[in-house]
């Protein structure tokens, strides 16, 4: 990169007055001397670097960065979201969290959903991914439509799934023409069953995501290995053990990743189809649910920051455990960077 | 497709995999399709054979959608919200990449940080002090509101996907242009951007769908119905007719297909970007 600097004293000389837009560079008037060059083009430099990452910067700040370090403050107090806040409780809207059992019981179905969206989607993708990546025809079609219910929206999903799963629904019907009418079940207001339901949804939408991102892993890792097996007389079993998935670790850990901020943040899916009350007693209810039920719809500002705050460390301390651990060596180019 | 005719199949492993295949493709699929063709059916078919097709085909209740003023004006919110949201994440996205990924200064790591950090933190658990700052910057239950926190939060995956992009055009060219006189803004507006497209389509299309799918940050800002966005009116229309199930569904599937649209007619790019995003 010190190389990109290394240019520098060749467009140095150029005249500054008008660097912006458009970038066509008039023709500079003689440099008086190599400092003089040398300066100016620091200048200009840096002018440019404002001028290019200015806006991106000043709008990440603002409405990322800003509002999260405003929730720490708001967190502080007892505020119904209009005028300054005045009325300081310290530390008791967070006490207040950690003892709701309400706020417990979030907390164990987010861990939960967490947890089971790894266990059933990563071996089921791997799988699937592996199976797909075999040479078989129509396997761009195969490609589009699995990646289907990743791009559907969650409200729409969520409306979908709501109809098809009520009692009456669509899914019942069709468990009784198919002779499984024990099955039948009452899949979203059941508490014992509501939230595998959940998590059923949630494969059905994010399970494509994760087999195209494996295939494309698969896709990154040369053919002359597995043939190479081959030759030596390794099984089609000892060659996806020992030579594909140790190569298709980065891609897993990424996914894995993704899959949990994703859980973390689960909110839209659940709302729409449980909305935040019923959610509360169908046990499906989420820490996003809690924070708008809380927050937002019972007009506590000061409370819902606070909530906000505890997602926020939680996946703060999540994405930094998991980047120490397992992710740093993949997205070495990424995040290590930045560092260097 | 066709062009996988050459190959030759693994033998044993091969109806098999179709079959899975194809089992995997009716999971994936057939909610979607049942969405559709309930659109196409009447209530008290739905109410008599809820899994049935249907018989005979209706389109009134497409229709009615279609003639609704509501659809159009949600769904004009919608278009207008995507396509801002998404030409303000690719051109702030595309200049600061440019930056961290061909200049050097002393911030530049910290910068780099900065934007890798945000990709941990998902809209959903800022979403209260966020719908603070946009109150008090007077933004509620305006398009502004979605639009701009949208683009701070589509940066840091644009910045992550764009920066190995911009860093792969060889330096050759860039002191080429130099030589020829072209200053380095030149060569970003000259060479960069063209040079960078892919990468810009993909990021592009990715917060296409992003902001057209994005239910949470409408929900707190958007209070009107004449400034819904469309996942806000399917939620609407669903708690107003929820009675109507297949007027429910017409609704839902024409507010899902210009975003399949979209995916299908992008989706090579689609799959290939994140391709690359997992090359890092």
């Amino acid at each position: 990169m010190s190389k990109t600097l290394g240019t520098e004293p060749v467009d140095g000389p150029q005249s500054q007055g008008t660097p912006g837009v458009g970038g066509a560079a008039s023709s500079a008037p003689p440099a008086p001397s190599a400092a003089a060059a040398r300066r100016r083009g620091r200048a200009k430099l840096r002018f440019e670097i404002a001028l290019l990452s200015g806006p991106a910067v000043i709008v990440f700040l603002a409405f990322v960065i800003f509002p999260v370090a405003l929730a720490a403050f708001y967190g502080f107090y007892r505020w119904h979201g209009y005028g300054a806040p005045t009325d300081w409780v310290g530390l008791k809207n967070y006490q207040l969290i950690l003892t709701d059992p309400a706020f417990q019981q979030v907390l164990w179905h987010t861990g939960v959903i967490l947890v089971l969206s790894l266990l059933v989607q990563g071996p089921l993708a791997i799988a699937l991914a592996l199976l797909l990546n075999q040479k078989i025809r129509g396997r761009s079609v195969i490609r589009v439509l699995i990646f289907v219910p990743y791009v559907v929206s969650e409200v729409i999903v969520g409306t979908g799934w709501s109809l098809m799963l009520q009692s009456n629904g669509a899914v019942n019907d069709l468990l009784r023409h198919l002779g499984l009418g024990f099955l039948q079940a009452d899949w979203l207001s059941d508490p014992k069953l509501a939230i595998w339901t959940l998590l059923g949804i949630i494969s059905w939408k994010y399970i494509g995501f994760a087999v195209i991102l494996m295939l494309a892993g698969l896709q990154s890792i040369p053919e002359e290995l597995s043939e190479a097996a081959q030759l030596d007389g390794a099984s089609y079993w000892q060659i996806q053990r020992r030579i594909t998935l140790p190569l298709l670790g980065p891609t897993i850990r990424i996914w894995a990743f993704l899959s949990v901020i994703g859980s973390l943040q689960l909110f839209d899916l659940v709302y729409i189809i449980w909305g935040p009350y019923v959610a509360g007693t169908a046990g499906t209810s989420t820490m996003a649910i809690y924070m708008v039920a809380q927050g937002r719809n019972a007009g506590n500002y000061g409370y819902g920051s606070a909530i906000a705050v505890v997602m926020f460390l939680i996946s703060l301390v999540v994405a930094l455990l998991y980047q120490r651990f397992l992710l740093r060596r993949d997205l070495q180019g990424a995040i290590t960077e930045g560092a260097s | 497709m066709s062009a996988t005719t050459a190959d030759k199949p693994q033998r044993w492993g091969n109806p098999f995999a179709y079959f899975v295949a194809l089992l995997f493709i009716g999971v994936c699929v057939m909610p979607v399709l049942y969405i559709v063709l309930g659109g196409f059916r009447t209530n008290s078919q739905i109410s008599t054979s809820p899994a049935g097709l249907p018989q005979p085909w209706v389109v009134a209740n497409y229709l009615n959608v279609l003639k609704s003023v509501t659809f159009w004006g949600e769904f004009a919110n919608s278009v207008v919200v995507a396509l801002a949201s998404t030409i303000g994440t690719v051109v702030l996205g595309l200049m600061v990449s440019f930056v961290l990924a061909r200049y050097d200064f002393k911030l530049k790591g910290a910068m780099y940080s900065l934007f890798a950090a945000g990709l941990m933190f998902p809209m959903v658990i800022a979403i209260t002090p966020l719908y603070i700052v946009v109150k008090d910057l007077g933004l509620v239950d305006n398009l502004l509101g979605v639009i701009i926190p949208q683009i701070a939060f589509g940066l840091p995956t644009t910045v992550i996907i764009l920066v190995p992009f911009l860093r792969a055009i060889p330096k050759e060219i860039e002191e080429a242009a130099s030589i020829d006189g072209t200053s380095r803004l030149g060569f970003f507006f000259r060479m960069v951007i063209p040079l960078s497209r892919p990468g810009v389509v993909t990021v592009g299309i990715l917060g296409f769908i992003g902001s057209w799918n994005n239910y949470v940050l409408p929900l707190y800002i958007l209070n009107s119905q004449a400034n819904f966005t469309l996942p806000l009116g399917v939620q609407a229309f669903s708690s107003q007719y929820s009675v109507d199930t297949a007027k429910v569904l017409a609704f839902t599937s024409l507010a899902m297909l210009p975003a399949m649209g979209f995916f299908a007619a992008f989706q090579k790019k689609i799959v290939g970007g994140l391709t690359g995003a997992v090359k890092g």
